[in-house]
């Protein structure tokens, strides 16, 4: 556990010195208040859609892109890159086992993401609440849990990033996979799955099938997460059809999540420890 | 007593090319062990071998009583380590760098911080890694190898980059620690460094360990001649001196001086016969063979087909 926690702390380090941290901050921040500021002008403020489930929808929408960009620009680098820098080699001279390595920088990581999330984001509540805007406790929870599945939603990319990184040879390699990867779920699946859908017209694929298909993509899963767990938010989105049907509970969703970190997590550790320097 | 390092009939295959071919060794307490070859000769393969970052194709090692290969390494508290390319994060401090590594190996940071000074690193500890020089960075990476005293010291081509002054304090340092029961195994190129300081020799030629001994027992197996070099006044050019042997090989260097190669057997002869005759000595020199002519000797007849 030591060891873990050294890791963590001079991965954290580093993240802050290299400026990570700073950008990945400002950048969500900015694009939060940006949404802040448009999202409530269309609506008004007497149509009551409440402000702060507009940002929801608006900003969950955006972190789809975002979050899992960021987490991959982090995480494809982890071990190809410390391995091509040479300071991988040093570091598993000394007493500790490559699963704590790996460990230790997902756990700085994650700390920087939700870092960033979290500042980032809140900084748009921050505003709503200057501005005198009208703020309930479930507006509130449900922008809560979007950072929270955001955090997740990152953690599930920063795990890939690592598999990614695990089994291929050189950097560039490794950030083209990843590029390709985010391509791949953030925006083909969903058209595909669209395009499936439009073609079977209802015959084949059930609403089982349909499930299944979604809980295969994270970014689906958090989509679903955050535009149908909450009644108002839902309504907005213009999936309270789909939420009226929707089979899977925000217990699946998230479990959804976390499976879908732990294990790219254990192949990235399997396929790191069966590596030769 | 156990050995520190055990290799028996070890072989590291990359695809079709034989890194490190058959090799067995053992390496005890307080032994100083130099490890020559030629690059590629599989010197870094053998140090990555123990260190369990990579396994063998076949044969085992044995490392401090474990097995690196199976993912043991809590005996690594125990190894220092200096890689041939050594690099650390250019964004920390070397401060930072060695407190991180004295963590890592739970050994007392205010001790691990003075190896920065023993190493002439004081006063450059807080300035960011990337801005060191080449020959700092191979200070830092010393510095942490030698954090908590460690039993067995790995050290791939240590003094490169390094300059006279350091290489003197650094082979203090190890002879001190080999004194005081570490095990050290240095791999280098310079081997008029280590030919006073190496205990035991290991050379290594294509992957295959063609000579092990103290350099007296190489001198031995080898037979090289030593070189005896003779000042002697009033000798004409042209002229054998009349107490040479007929059979013994020589030099005439500029006039006054006589150079025999002599077999180890006739050395002491020889010498005697010179001082009996009486000849006006001015001068002597007994050369015995370098480690560089050893090394070429083994590699000449490790090359030759059998």
């Amino acid at each position: 556990m030591n060891a873990i926690i050294t890791i963590a702390t001079k991965e954290i380090r580093q993240a802050i010195r290299n400026r990570w941290v700073l950008a990945a901050t400002l950048l969500l921040a900015a694009l939060a208040l940006s949404l802040t500021f448009l999202g409530s002008a269309p609506s008004g403020s007497n149509v009551g859609a409440r402000p702060l489930d507009v940002v929801v929808v608006s900003l969950s929408s955006l972190t789809i892109f975002l979050v899992p960009l960021i987490a991959l620009l982090v995480s494809h680098d982890a071990i190809v890159g410390d391995m091509e820098r040479g300071t991988m080699l040093l570091l598993l001279s000394y007493p500790v086992a490559r699963w704590q390595v790996l460990v230790g920088k997902f756990f700085a990581h994650l700390t920087v993401l939700a870092f960033a999330t979290c500042l980032g984001y809140g900084a748009a509540v921050a505003v709503l609440f200057a501005t005198g805007s009208r703020i309930d406790q479930e507006g509130l929870a449900a922008f809560a849990a979007m950072i929270g599945s955001s955090v997740l939603l990152g953690a599930v990319f920063v795990a890939i990033g690592y598999w990614v990184s695990a089994l291929v040879r050189d950097r560039g390699t490794a950030a083209g996979l990843c590029i390709g990867l985010w391509l791949l779920l953030v925006l083909v699946y969903d058209m595909a799955l669209l395009g499936l859908l439009v073609l079977d017209k209802g015959q084949n694929v059930s609403g089982a099938a349909l499930n299944a298909l979604l809980l295969l993509n994270p970014a689906d899963v958090y989509r679903l997460f955050n535009l149908t767990g909450f009644a108002n938010v839902s309504t907005f989105s213009g999936m309270a059809g789909l939420a009226g049907n929707a089979t899977l509970s925000v217990t699946v969703l998230v479990t959804a999540l976390v499976l879908w970190t732990l294990i790219p997590l254990a192949f990235a550790s399997l396929s790191f420890s069966r590596r030769e320097l | 007593m156990t050995p520190r390092v055990q290799a028996t009939e070890v072989t590291k295959r990359y695809g079709r090319i034989e890194a490190v071919s058959g090799i067995s060794f053992e390496l005890r307490q307080g032994e100083m062990v130099a490890l020559i070859g030629h690059n590629g000769a599989g010197k870094t393969t053998l140090m990555k071998l123990m260190l369990g970052l990579i396994r063998p194709t076949q044969g085992r090692v044995q490392v401090l009583g474990e097995d690196p290969a199976a993912g043991q390494f809590s005996a690594r508290r125990h190894l220092g380590y200096l890689p041939e390319y050594v690099s650390f994060d250019a964004m920390l401090t070397g401060r930072e760098t060695q407190l991180f590594y004295a963590r890592l190996k739970r050994e007392a940071v205010a001790k691990a911080l003075k190896l920065l000074e023993v190493v002439g690193l004081g006063a450059a500890a807080d300035r960011r890694v990337g801005t060191y020089s080449k020959g700092m960075r191979q200070r830092l990476g010393l510095a942490q190898a030698l954090i908590g005293r460690p039993q067995l010291l790995l050290l791939d081509e240590p003094t490169t980059g390094l300059d006279p002054e350091l290489r003197q304090t650094f082979y203090e340092v190890i002879q001190r620690l080999a004194f005081e029961g570490s095990t050290v195994l240095l791999s280098s190129h310079a081997l008029t460094e280590l030919e006073e300081r190496a205990g035991r020799v290991i050379i290594m030629n294509r992957g295959v360990k063609v000579a092990d001994g103290s350099l007296g027992e190489l001198r031995r197996l080898a037979r090289l001649p030593a070189r005896i070099r003779i000042k002697v006044s009033g000798l004409a050019s042209g002229e054998t001196p009349s107490w040479l042997p007929a059979s013994a090989p020589y030099r005439r260097l500029n006039g006054h001086i006589v150079e025999i190669d002599a077999a180890p057997e006739q050395k002491i002869d020889l010498l005697r016969r010179v001082i009996a005759t009486g000849t006006s000595i001015e001068d002597l020199d007994v050369m015995s063979p370098s480690l560089d002519e050893l090394y070429a000797h083994f590699l000449r007849s490790a090359e030759r087909p059998q």
